[in-house]
């Protein structure tokens, strides 16, 4: 390079082209790159990007299926649906989710404590499914949201079917409720099938029957933009879009009578109790009732932490389910099946006479048991002991038959079991045994059977207990004369579509053996006394003969498990208040047990609702007794599983036993 | 016989000639303004169903191209040598004006860009897109080429003076394209092969540190050049929707307003930086060919009149506005198909917005002026 350079125009020309002829080739390879590339997007994977340009612009929406109806025996609805605008997220289209729920919170449409609880709710849903945060809007809440709507992709209003239970807390217990699908819930459910659904069976028969209620959702392409809103075209262009229809769930036909149950629930109004009705013929449920109860309706549009926390911790407990689950003392209620276990086993002679005093104490021990009110019944034999419901000769009769045989004899009347209900959550209650005891009991001095326990259970005290709806089950197996249905709520399916039903065949669990006819009709017998001379027998005559055993149970489970209150102590360490009955006597269309928790005696206060009861499904509007119903063409019964017969009645034993 | 020629000719060729005349008196080059014109007239049709049928950016957007048409015509006119005594001055006050937009330009994009001037918003970095190459190739027009290592030294200065200022707003793709609109002039100059590849090298290096000092955004759109899937819904995002929107359209497309990418706005940035890929989705592979095409003809022909100009300001200048065109083409094409990461290039005189079409045209407008002076420069 030369040290002084003269600027050469012709030879800087040649250069200059030299290096424009260089950057053309750069050129022209980068354009060959480019168009390359375009090839690739274009032509070689054009398919792969059409399918993901698809995906982009068409969402799939579940259409979800209509949930069955479910209606009483008359037809009557029970549990409707309802259009209602709800507040639904789609998850992946949320930029920010924690602020989205926050401003919601600031416009009044979810509430603050909720958040955790969605943000947890939301995690757990896939993505691109849509998913309630708020149910049942208020027009104005629609307005509030509608306006600042673009301020929150990925949520939108939609209008969805809601649960509507026109009748409030009528039958609430048997009925359940739906809810909002909770985290719990997410882990046993299919979620595709039920994406856009909000609500799910919590209790009872809108839980036990949740599969057949549900229905099975439809759904619908729809066209979306990159914020996931629907648009109806897009440019000039409108794309065909599938769609396919959601199927119904089944409507359920309980065999629940409302007329009934609304009858049950007034007559109780106002107490603790539970009122269970059965047809002892097929196990249909007549009546189930529960006091006090809840408004469904709660929970169908989403309750507030301060609605639930008022229910949750009412002294009355109305969340409970005391016909299912509330477990009592049967009282003198069981007296009518230890005479009749007396009789089968030959313990006692029925006509001899024992002296009532008004008290009975075991043979070598000083501990006295006493009759009720200390009364004193005087010379009583087995059938005046029951119309009058004599302890002392039941205290007799339980220690004569002993504790093997008394715990083997119910067994099959369902004490200690589930009746096996349709619905979910009964307990079986506690039929004492001498196994039982020693399962039951730690201390091995706790676990040995002591005869004074026996004694007690002549009059339905000590270990036994029971629930109201195994009370109504037993009642029903004394009227069916030993024949065992299964209780069940729900009675027929019916397709919404064609209106076809379904019926379900009532399930039978056989007979309890071993039973002579005649004992049979002696205990019947003995309870219509009950009503007409006895105990009862203040309700006054029917236009019908109806049995009946009362009882009185003292308190200790429910009150063990109630808060401490001086102002409704008394009240509440009351003895509650049984009545067992059926009607007609001879051929019984219903039976049913009577609880009125802390009702003081059974004649007084829970045998006035039984008779209630009776005369309204019985009577017809005339006061007259109706026809009974004719018989369904029999359904093949399906038998049930059933427990073992208890031993053969040892009559040499018993013989000896008697005193 | 020329009377009957001119007299018996057909009215077609009467206009054309009328044309050429007036063509010649306004100093413009009848082809590459037919080229320019092309794309313009295309970008108008494709940008109309990219807004989402918005007739008032379309409106905008033809009332920049007239702006931009009016500083093409004025500078067609103006004589390059006072053009070359201007450079000096036209330089230093933009780099005074990139000062000032530094210490107080309006705030907006979450950088400094602009001077509000009151009717419009000026970008001084969008003058030194030309103001840096105009000084590169005074520079070397009284020097001889090729450039020796002094004038390399001066040459850099004058570069990465305002690239610096414009990196610092930040605006990293601006910054990138003045850089190189400056370092064409010095290739174009005669530089050295074994110097550009040291400088290359130098480069890799600066880029090695450039990342340590680099804006989270910035490094964001460099990871997400090298992995795109990495991040679908974040900065991810861009690149794979645009792709879709491409590939999606096939050979033909899905035909104009129908590209559901673009219309039901999963395309991001549609109309500006994106809208290539909206040519892709609806006018397909032969739709992209055509603008290409278009692209390469305005370029070729920018080159030719760069090679017919006589004086080294000219021909530096003149091919430095010629290749950077060409840049902007490859470096938008390049992201919006995945080639390239995502740097905020406009496609030119296609992209919506900004005052960079008024930039482009000028420089074309410069580009014209330098060809049609070329008898009266001596040699």
């Amino acid at each position: 390079m030369p040290a002084v350079r003269i600027k050469d125009q012709w030879r800087e020309q040649r250069l200059f082209e030299r290096r424009a002829l260089v950057c053309g080739a750069l050129m022209v390879l980068a354009a060959v790159v480019l168009i390359g590339r375009l090839v690739v997007l274009q032509v070689v994977r054009h398919g792969y990007y059409s399918e993901l340009s698809q995906g982009n612009r068409v969402r799939t929406e579940p259409i979800p299926a209509a949930r069955g109806l479910i209606l009483d025996r008359n037809g009557e609805v029970v549990a409707a649906n309802q259009p209602a605008y709800q507040l639904e997220l789609v998850p992946e289209e949320v930029p920010n989710l924690q602020q989205t729920l926050a401003q919601l919170a600031q416009l009044g449409l979810i509430r603050r404590e909720e958040i955790d609880e969605l943000t947890r709710t939301i995690d757990s849903s896939r993505s691109f499914d849509s998913v309630p945060i708020r149910l049942r809007l208020s027009d104005d809440e629609v307005a509030r949201f509608a306006v600042r709507r673009f301020e929150f992709p990925g949520i939108d209003i939609k209008t969805r079917q809601t649960r509507w239970y026109p009748s409030g807390a009528l039958a609430v217990h048997a009925l359940g409720y739906v809810g909002a699908i909770s985290e719990q819930d997410l882990k046993h459910i299919d979620r595709a099938a039920y994406a856009g659904t909000a609500l799910i069976g919590k209790l009872g028969v809108e839980d036990a029957y949740e599969r057949k209620l549900h229905g099975t959702n439809g759904f619908r392409e729809v066209l979306v933009n990159a914020q996931g809103r629907s648009v109806e075209r897009q440019g000039a262009f409108v794309p065909n879009l599938r769609t396919r229809p959601p199927t119904a769930g089944d409507d359920l036909l309980l065999s629940i009578d409302l007329k009934v149950q609304r009858v049950a629930e007034s007559a109780l109004a106002g107490h603790r109790g539970a009122v269970v009705a059965l047809d002892p013929n097929n196990g249909d449920v007549i009546a189930l009732v529960s006091l006090p109860g809840f408004d469904p309706n709660l929970f169908a549009r989403g309750i507030t932490p301060a609605e639930f926390g008022a229910l949750a911790n009412d002294i009355d407990r109305p969340l409970f389910n005391r016909a299912l689950r509330g477990t009592y003392p049967p009282g003198s209620t069981v007296k009518p099946l230890l005479a009749l276990a007396a009789l089968t086993y030959h313990v006692v002679d029925p006509k001899a006479h024992r002296y009532c005093a008004g008290s009975f104490h075991l043979p070598g021990s000083s501990f006295i048991y006493r009759e009720y009110h200390n009364e004193h019944h005087g010379n009583v034999d087995l059938d005046e002991a029951i119309v009058v419901s004599c302890d002392v000769y039941f205290y007799g009769l339980a220690d004569a038959l002993g504790i093997d045989r008394i715990s083997a004899f119910m067994a099959p009347f369902g004490f200690g079991r589930l009746t096996g209900i349709d619905i979910p959550g009964e307990k079986s209650g506690i039929l004492p045994s001498r196994e039982w005891k020693e399962r039951a009991f730690a201390r091995p001095a706790d676990r040995v059977w002591f005869p004074g326990e026996t004694v007690s259970l002549g009059i339905g005290q000590g270990y036994l207990s029971v629930t109201p709806l195994q009370l109504a089950h037993y009642a029903s197996i004394i009227a069916a004369r030993g024949k065992i249905w299964k209780p069940h709520l729900v009675s027929a399916y019916r397709d919404p579509r064609t209106g076809r039903m379904q019926r379900i065949a009532p399930a039978t669990e056989g007979e309890v053996p071993g039973i002579a006819p005649a004992d049979w009709e002696r205990v019947v017998r003995d309870m219509v006394g009950v009503t007409q001379r006895g105990t009862a027998a203040a309700i006054g005559r029917a236009p019908y003969t109806f049995a009946g055993k009362t009882g009185t149970a003292q308190v200790f489970t429910v009150a063990r498990t109630e808060r401490y209150n001086v102002k409704n102590i008394g009240e509440r360490l009351r003895d509650h208040s049984w009545f067992i009955a059926f009607a007609p006597a001879d051929a019984p269309r219903i039976a049913l047990a009577v609880i009125e928790e802390n009702g003081g005696a059974g004649a007084s206060a829970a045998a006035p609702i039984a008779r209630k009861v009776l005369d309204s499904y019985l009577l017809g509007p005339d006061g007259k007794l109706k026809p009974a119903p004719a018989p369904p063409a029999p359904a093949p019964p399906a038998p049930a599983e059933r427990p073992p017969p208890p031993p053969a009645p040892a009559h040499t034993q018993a013989a000896a036993a008697t005193t | 016989m020329i009377y009957e020629d001119v007299s018996a000719g057909s009215r077609t060729r009467r206009t054309l000639s009328g044309a050429a005349r007036v063509l010649f008196a306004l100093k413009i080059d009848g082809p590459l303004v037919v080229g320019l014109g092309l794309i313009a007239a295309f970008g108008l049709v494709v940008l109309y169903s990219a807004s989402g049928q918005s007739i008032g950016t379309v409106v905008r957007t033809v009332m920049r191209l007239a702006l931009g048409t009016v500083a093409m015509l004025v500078l067609a006119r103006v004589n390059p040598n006072f053009l070359r005594r201007a450079t000096p001055w036209l330089y230093a006050a933009g780099v005074l004006l990139l000062v000032v937009v530094a210490a107080a330009g309006h705030i907006g994009m979450g950088a400094q860009r602009w001077l509000n001037l009151g009717l419009f918003r000026f970008q001084p970095s969008e003058l030194m897109k030309l103001a840096v190459p105009m000084a590169c190739a005074w520079y070397l027009h009284e020097r001889a080429l090729p450039p020796t290592w002094m004038s390399l030294g001066a040459m850099a200065a004058i570069i990465l003076l305002p690239v610096g200022l414009v990196a610092v707003e930040p605006d990293l793709g601006t910054a990138a394209l003045i850089a190189v609109a400056g370092a064409l002039v010095v290739v174009l100059a005669g530089l050295r092969l074994r110097v550009m590849v040291l400088l290359l090298a130098l480069g890799a290096l600066a880029a090695w540190f450039g990342w340590h000092f680099m804006h989270d955004y910035q490094r964001r759109r460099v990871a997400t050049f090298l992995n795109p899937q990495t991040d679908p819904l974040g900065a991810g995002y861009h690149i794979i929707q645009s792709q879709i929107a491409i590939g999606s359209g096939g050979i033909f497309g899905k035909g104009w307003m129908n590209g559901s990418q673009a219309q039901l706005e999963f395309l991001p940035e549609r109309s500006t930086d994106f809208i290539f890929a909206v040519v892709g989705e609806e006018f397909g592979l032969l739709g992209l060919l055509l603008l290409l095409l278009l692209y390469a003809f305005v370029v070729a022909r920018a080159i030719y009149l760069a090679t017919q100009t006589q004086d080294t300001f000219a021909r530096l200048l003149a091919g430095s506005i010629a290749l950077t065109f060409f840049v902007y083409v490859f470096i938008n094409a390049g992201m919006v198909t995945g080639l390239l990461p995502v740097v905020g290039v406009p496609l030119p005189l296609v992209s919506y917005g900004g005052s960079s079409v008024v930039t482009l045209l000028a420089g074309f407008g410069i580009l014209m002026a330098l060809y049609s002076r070329r008898k009266l420069v001596g040699s």
